[in-house]
């Protein structure tokens, strides 16, 4: 729901249906409010009416994109998976935004992963002998759907997966908490590097960098602690706070994602009606 | 008064106490002489579980597979038992691995709320023909009805038996008496206690929660666990012998691993001391306790200010990170208050 509304923000997308399983659920029910067109019958609307669309979003769970992802290819649509399936090429817009227009399934990784890979990827650049970086992300409990909780398994070991992946570190890890704490807390991520002699000026001078491109397509993208050494370690934390579109600004995780999906949808419309 | 079987979590919320520590030596010393003393099952690792030897809550001083394979070396008529948090370690790098070197059992902890993340580490296990049980820690930030409610989320994924965590030590006997006679009433499953010490009330608050009907104990020997430690082992033994109960446990071997191998690794006797009553007063998990005295000690706050923030916070296990922050802003006003 939260994308939708991204999506109709935009200057270069249209929602043509907006589908699901559940008629009663909160997503359908708002969508036919603002006069999106909608169906409960998942993606056997998309196959009922190939046209419908180019580009499909999905947003179900791991395993059930596994079933989506033929399908969706056999229709040739393009593709942006915001599970944590691994299905496709995994993209982090500020990283490789052109790389993944060039793969007809895009996977957005994690909340987590969109977040920290890019100031690890930063990080390697400058300190390319770093073994080991770790992520912690807190949500809370509140945002983490059920999507989320059920794959939990997945969204850690993706997430771990990226930050190697991007940046190149020879061994990563994530740990996510989901926090029931109320007032829910905004998505706060804290990433640590082992590392001797930091240069520090040159670290805090690109990380800001970076963060300032994330906060292009995510707002709500902030240094909550710009890179501090301390106990041969280095800390960086981020908090992402939600533009507040559907979901409550507490929801930061949500939004990176949504935001990052938006930012690839939007690229390759740009590209495809130059 | 049903017969009661005993979980042995001394090397792994002991484990926190000595900073993740404990030598190889230790869990086979240990696990050879708590084998075949009645005890149902010794779980191993790091104070967090499986996974997590990190930044965040303190390295090991060994992997989770050398400690298991000690241990399951020493070990032959007790159980071999694991910890897990979801989102900690993952099936891939951590669950399977340990399944494969051959632990029996696996405790899946979750706050309270938050049930439903442990789906698929339950099932996991169940599928690999082993023991899971669901551990509700932190059980006092919930109701009864919604502690029901994710415990019968637990039993429907396969577990063998849910364990509520006393995680602050906060519990008054007679929460714990409502709580496990509620869940002991509508589940089908075992009910377990694992109390922590912050209130002195941890072996009383185990013998309550037998007489309400749990079937489990979760405790350590020497009551050796962060902060205040845990239920002392040989002392709900020995209560339970005292009131006629068998409870199939060789007393004599729990004082003895007590006493021989613990002890000598124990810094200091265990005890309660200030900080450790607060933070049970605050209702904070009991292993935030020596980041709390570090951060105190380096941004010059009082320990007991840190704690009750962090209760106002309503932080959960695994958000060390948040002990900082909270000790840079009490900082911070006690500058602007000069």
């Amino acid at each position: 729901m939260d994308l939708l509304f991204k999506v109709r923000r935009s200057e270069l997308l249209a929602c043509s249906i907006f589908t699901g399983r559940d008629p009663e659920s909160k997503g359908i029910q708002k969508a036919k409010e603002i006069g999106i067109r909608t169906s409960v019958n998942s993606i056997q609307a998309i196959l009922d009416e190939p046209d419908i669309c180019e580009i499909v979003f999905d947003t179900t769970s791991a395993k059930a994109h596994a079933i989506h992802a033929p399908i969706l290819k056999k229709l040739g649509k393009f593709v942006i998976d915001l599970t944590p399936s691994r299905f496709g090429k995994m993209c982090v817009p500020v990283i490789d935004l052109e790389d993944g227009l060039h793969s007809e399934n895009i996977n957005m990784v994690t909340c987590g992963g969109q977040a920290i890979a890019p100031l690890a990827k930063a990080l390697m650049e400058i300190h390319p002998e770093i073994e080991y970086i770790e992520l912690v992300a807190a949500i809370s409990s509140k945002s983490a759907g059920s999507g989320t909780r059920a794959n939990i398994d997945e969204y850690t070991q993706t997430t771990k997966d990226a930050i190697e992946y991007y940046s190149g570190v020879p061994r990563a890890k994530a740990l996510i908490i989901l926090n029931p704490a109320e007032p829910p807390i905004r998505m706060h991520n804290t990433m640590y590097a082992e590392i001797t002699n930091p240069k520090l000026e040159e670290i805090i001078r690109k990380v800001a960098e970076v963060a300032a491109h994330i906060k292009k397509y995510v707002p709500g993208y902030t240094l909550a602690l710009e890179p501090t050494y301390e106990n041969g370690r280095l800390t960086i934390m981020v908090e992402v706070e939600g533009q507040g579109d559907y979901l409550p600004a507490y929801s930061g995780n949500l939004d990176i994602i949504t935001s990052a999906a938006v930012r690839v949808a939007e690229e390759y419309a740009r590209k495809k009606y130059e | 008064m049903n017969k009661p079987i005993f979980f042995d979590s001394t090397l792994r919320d002991g484990s926190h106490v000595v900073r993740h520590q404990i030598s190889i030596e230790t869990i086979t010393e240990y696990c050879k002489m708590i084998d075949g003393s009645g005890v149902y099952a010794v779980i191993v690792g790091h104070g967090n579980g499986l996974g997590a030897s990190t930044l965040q809550v303190g390295r090991s001083l060994h992997s989770d597979l050398e400690m298991i394979s000690a241990a399951r070396a020493a070990l032959h008529e007790t159980k071999l038992g694991a910890f897990m948090l979801p989102g900690f370690g993952t099936i891939k790098d951590d669950l399977a691995p340990a399944l494969d070197a051959g632990v029996d059992l696996v405790c899946v902890g979750v706050h309270c709320t938050e049930a439903d993340v442990t789906q698929q580490y339950i099932e996991y296990v169940t599928g690999r023909g082993k023991e899971a049980i669901g551990v509700l820690m932190m059980y006092h930030r919930a109701p009864k009805e919604r502690l029901l409610e994710e415990a019968k989320k637990m039993q429907s994924y396969g577990a063998r038996a849910v364990i509520l965590m006393d995680s602050a030590g906060s519990s008054t006997v007679d929460m714990v008496r409502q709580t496990v006679e509620y869940l002991v009433r509508h589940l089908q499953i075992p009910v377990g206690f694992h109390a922590h010490n912050n209130l002195s009330m941890a072996v009383a608050n185990s013998f309550v929660a037998l007489e309400s009907g749990a079937t489990i104990i979760d405790g350590t020997t020497r009551g050796f666990g962060a902060g205040a430690g845990n239920c002392q082992l040989e002392a709900v033994v020995a209560l339970l012998q005292k009131n006629g109960i068998d409870a199939g446990v060789e007393l004599y071997k729990l004082l003895d691993a007590g006493e021989k191998v613990l002890k000598p690794i124990m810094t200091k006797p265990q005890g309660i001391d200030p900080v450790s009553i607060v933070s049970g007063l605050a209702g904070v998990f009991s292993g935030f306790a020596p980041h709390v005295k570090r951060a105190a000690e380096e941004f010059g706050v009082d320990p007991r200010d840190i704690f009750m923030e962090l209760g106002r916070r309503n932080v959960v296990a695994g958000q060390e990170d948040i002990i900082v922050d909270v000790a840079v802003e009490l900082a911070k006003r006690q500058t602007q208050n000069v």
